[in-house]
């Protein structure tokens, strides 16, 4: 029967004299754009703060990189390293790694905001969807190069000193990468509905690009098959600029430093430092434009 | 399925007619998802200023609507215009100007009841000087200016409700679309969420478009559309409908309902049906018939219940059926459904 449910009742209308005032909202502009990106943006960084626990376990894998390979290989390797520390070498390739997985999580939450129902309510909104995008973004930039900074404050331990142009240019370097494993992740995420297929997904991509990418090994001599794979792997450009810039700044031989930092070739041109953070920046707006197209185009 | 369903599709579009124009406006809408159809070309004005309700069992096409009317789903065919602007051509102008409460929450959890309010406040573009008063009104309203402070994780499901309501206010929408917003809630809830919704209309000029599955919630309504199976059954206030059924609603239990419905129509020409477990059927005065129906029926009755006609009579006499067992045979079909697609 019927009887279940009570009927409300009904509180008496208030008077007129409480009337809301209405807000006009203002017809679409650049501005009205800036401020959804800039609010996505923030929005990422205050979930980001408030996720102690996520700021600690994506320090995990640098740090056994760092400090347990780094050193339970130094007594190994020290014969070919010319007396560098082999977490000196690796130090570069940690540096990129502290921001894969943040900016990887960032892109993950996109996931969760479309199981959890959120991204419905940014999805409605009077706004391009390439803004959403774009603040996604950059909040998943920003909040893994804070990761990368942490990391980057432990290059004392490591041997490499604290001068200011290679605190600048890494930090840049780390930007840029993060934004653009951010946007894979959300081009990736457009697609993937299910978080444990994004995960998979990801940790599929990003373990080989690691491995791959000249983070642990020097990239010149290597056997053909691997040395393609090498150049093919996008994360080889960021990798090497950050090797580059920490290198510069060491004071060891010309033997150590044509062993272990000899810069990526493209058919024996060495490709300048530059050019290669242009391979990242293409490949990262690519994405973005992807994942907007993506975007756009879900109901 | 009795097709008691009489002529409610498009009512005659009215071009040029006086007063204000409507809140919401559809002429032959459609949505069809491959073979399936969800909703199959209705018709109706919402008036500026109105609580309208779309009711009807669950897969009616209710949600399909709403979705189209707010921009989600592209329709198949057909046209809308909400707020004076069409829903296909003009999508940012009609987001503009309406206001969504979905059955699922769209809250972030992890920002507090101000940090959400606050990134919608931003994402639609409210004036920065208007945002801190306009969001402390909205969220006064609903009883949640104390509260601004928590995490919405922390909130009951009735207060993320009050929330997303105060939410889709923030921006002064001039249609609130409310998808079921008493679904899942417990009746103090439900009815306080009843309380705001007539009480924003006291204090808003605003127009409320929502969708319900509980009959004695359309009540509340300035008026009803009746929907099942994707069309429009019926539209009207909810007192013209069931002035126009003119019957008080009986049901009985008996040990043996078919020879009950026999008796019926031997003894008293009544054609009754069994709708929830009951033989049912309506009378001009049901009170002072169930003396006679003891008796003059023959049959053994168990209990015997009379109601007034609600709008619960309203729907089965377009339909046929109760919405709950609309809904009930809604599922199997949805079952044999997927049977077939499995096989």
């Amino acid at each position: 029967m019927s009887t279940t449910y009570t009927a409300p009742s009904i509180p008496p209308p208030l008077d007129p004299s409480h009337q809301i005032a209405g807000v006009r909202v203002p017809v679409r502009s650049a501005g009205s754009e800036l401020r959804a990106i800039k609010v996505v943006w923030k929005r990422e960084l205050i979930r980001f703060s408030r996720d102690r626990l996520r700021i600690l376990t994506s320090l995990v894998q640098p740090f056994l990189f760092l400090f347990v390979l780094g050193t339970g290989l130094s007594r190994l390797a020290s014969a070919g390293t010319h007396g560098v520390n082999l977490r000196t070498f690796v130090y570069p390739g940690v540096l990129c790694m502290a921001v894969m997985f943040t900016a990887m999580f960032s892109a993950a939450s996109l996931v969760w905001d479309r199981e959890f129902g959120f991204l419905r309510e940014m999805m409605v909104a009077p706004v391009r969807r390439s803004s959403l995008v774009l603040g996604k973004c950059l909040g998943g930039a920003t909040v893994a190069s804070f990761q990368g900074v942490i990391v980057l404050c432990l290059a004392g331990l490591v041997g490499v000193p604290y001068a200011p142009s290679l605190i600048i240019e890494i930090f840049a370097l780390q930007l840029l990468l993060a934004f653009a494993i951010t946007a894979f992740g959300v081009m990736i995420a457009a697609r993937i509905t299910q978080m444990q297929s994004f995960m998979a997904l990801m940790q599929m991509a990003i373990m080989p690009m690691y491995f791959l990418s000249g983070a642990i090994f020097p990239v010149a001599g290597l056997p053909q098959w691997l040395e393609i794979l090498n150049r093919i792997d996008p994360l080889t450009y960021a990798v090497d600029p950050m090797r580059r810039i920490v290198f510069s700044h060491l004071k060891i031989s010309a033997a150590a430093r044509s062993t272990l930092d000899p810069g990526v070739t493209w058919w024996s041109w060495h490709v300048p430092g530059l050019a290669e953070a242009g391979v990242v920046a293409v490949l990262g707006l690519a994405m973005l434009t992807i994942a907007i197209v993506e975007f756009s185009r879900a109901e | 399925m009795t097709a008691a369903a009489t002529s409610a599709q498009d009512p005659a579009p009215a071009p040029g007619a006086q007063g204000p124009a409507p809140a919401v406006s559809v002429r032959g809408l459609l949505k069809s998802y491959g073979d399936v159809e969800a909703v199959r070309g209705i018709g109706f004005d919402v008036h500026a200023g109105e609580i309208f309700g779309f009711l009807g069992p669950n897969g009616a096409g209710k949600s399909t609507t709403i979705s189209m009317l707010c921009t989600l789903v592209r329709p198949s065919g057909g046209a809308a215009r909400v707020a004076g602007h069409d829903v296909v051509g003009e999508r940012d102008e009609v987001r503009r100007n309406i206001g969504l409460v979905f059955q699922d929450t769209t809250l972030d959890g992890y920002l507090t009841a101000e940090q959400n309010l606050r990134l919608h406040a931003e994402l639609y573009g409210v004036p920065r000087e208007l945002v801190l008063e306009r969001m402390r009104q909205v969220m006064e309203m609903v009883g949640l200016w104390e509260r601004r402070g928590s995490r919405v994780n922390t909130f009951s499901g009735g207060m993320k409700r009050r929330l997303e309501i105060a939410r889709g206010l923030l921006h002064s929408p001039r249609v609130l679309f409310l998808d079921e917003p008493t679904v899942g809630l417990d009746p103090q809830t439900r009815s306080s969420i009843w309380g705001y919704i007539r009480e924003l209309k006291a204090r808003e000029d605003i127009t409320i478009f929502l969708t319900t599955h509980y009959m004695d919630e359309a009540e509340y309504c300035d008026r009803i559309a009746i929907m099942d199976q994707g069309r429009i059954i019926v539209l009207d206030t909810p007192e013209t409908l069931k002035a126009n059924i003119g019957k008080d609603r009986v049901q009985i239990q008996t040990g043996d309902d078919r020879a009950a419905i026999d008796a019926l129509r031997e003894h008293f020409g009544i054609e009754a049906t069994v709708a929830e477990g009951a033989v049912t059927f309506g009378v001009a005065d049901g009170e002072q018939f169930v003396p006679r129906l003891f008796a003059e029926l023959g049959q053994p009755i168990r209990s015997v219940s009379v109601s007034r006609p609600s709008l619960d009579d309203v729907f089965m006499s377009y339909t046929g059926t109760t919405i709950r067992d609309a809904e009930a045979s809604q599922t199997d079909t949805r079952r044999n459904f997927a049977k077939m697609m499995s096989r």
